[in-house]
């Protein structure tokens, strides 16, 4: 099984075996949500963000042979984010003291937007790589579709029905992943 | 649950978008540059003048000996080094 699809929780005892090539999976997988945490969901500086996300890596890999749940990394990497982006913003207000029940506004929702979105990632892995690259480079990291087309080798004409049959599939696989409640089976 | 339309779903693909590759290197690099650092500790341990040249002035001391400052997590050092 390649790194990319092996479960959390195998991706970590990997990591703890001093798997190299795992522990750079295990970064790749998690550093776009770290890296919204501190800058959409705390809102740090550039340079602030940049010390907290090395930081929780580092603190990760020192606790990898401490972890009580290898399945739980993600929200364990939530929460240590989220604690550490708490430390920087009171350490760079002086005047002001931050108590963690008064985070800047819409925190916990922009939180669990990042969790939602998480999940979304994760369902993409199951769709093609082409789909899988169309909806990232145009939704993630705002490509235009003539810098997709030269990318991807595709006329840039289909982009937009290609998004839409991508998006198609993907609510297909997420909505099999996350059935809604109730749903009859 | 909400409903998980194709506008959602957009949205929630754009709520991600790449850490700058600059960081994700460095974080990847981590285990080498704990070795690394593993390796300067021991080496301050076993050599005093070495150590007090690292505490003197870090930096210029790692690149005299051949190290990469940037590679290395150089606050952790210091306070290992004080330790």
């Amino acid at each position: 099984m390649q790194l990319a699809s092996l479960p959390d929780a195998q991706l970590v005892a990997r990591c703890r075996d001093g798997d190299e090539n795992a522990w750079r999976e295990l970064v790749s997988r998690f550093s776009r949500y770290v890296f919204a945490i501190c800058s959409q969901a705390f809102r740090l500086r550039a340079e602030d963000s940049e010390e907290v996300f090395q930081e929780v890596f580092a603190r990760t890999y020192q606790h990898l042979g401490r972890l009580r749940d290898d399945e739980a990394i993600r929200p364990w990497i939530g929460q240590l984010t989220r604690r550490l982006c708490i430390d920087r913003l009171r350490s760079s207000s002086r005047e002001e003291i931050v108590d963690p029940d008064t985070l800047p506004g819409g925190v916990d929702e922009e939180m669990a937007t990042l969790d939602e979105a998480f999940a979304v990632h994760e369902a993409m892995a199951e769709l093609t790589e082409n789909c899988r690259e169309i909806l990232d480079r145009f939704f993630a990291r705002d490509e235009s579709y003539q810098t997709i087309g030269a990318a991807l080798a595709i006329p840039s004409g289909t982009i937009a029905s290609r998004i839409s049959r991508c998006l198609a599939k993907l609510r297909e696989i997420f909505e099999g992943r996350n059935p809604a409640p109730g749903a009859s089976s | 649950m909400t409903a998980y339309d194709e506008h959602r779903l957009a949205e929630l693909i754009k709520a991600l978008p790449p850490a700058p590759e600059a960081w994700v290197e460095a974080a990847q690099e981590l285990p080498l540059a704990r070795d690394r650092l593993d390796d300067i500790v021991a080496r301050a341990e076993a050599d005093l003048a070495f150590r007090d040249a690292l505490i003197a002035d870090l930096e210029a001391t790692l690149r005299l000996e051949g190290y990469e400052p940037d590679a290395i997590p150089l606050d952790e050092l210091r306070r290992r080094l004080e330790s």
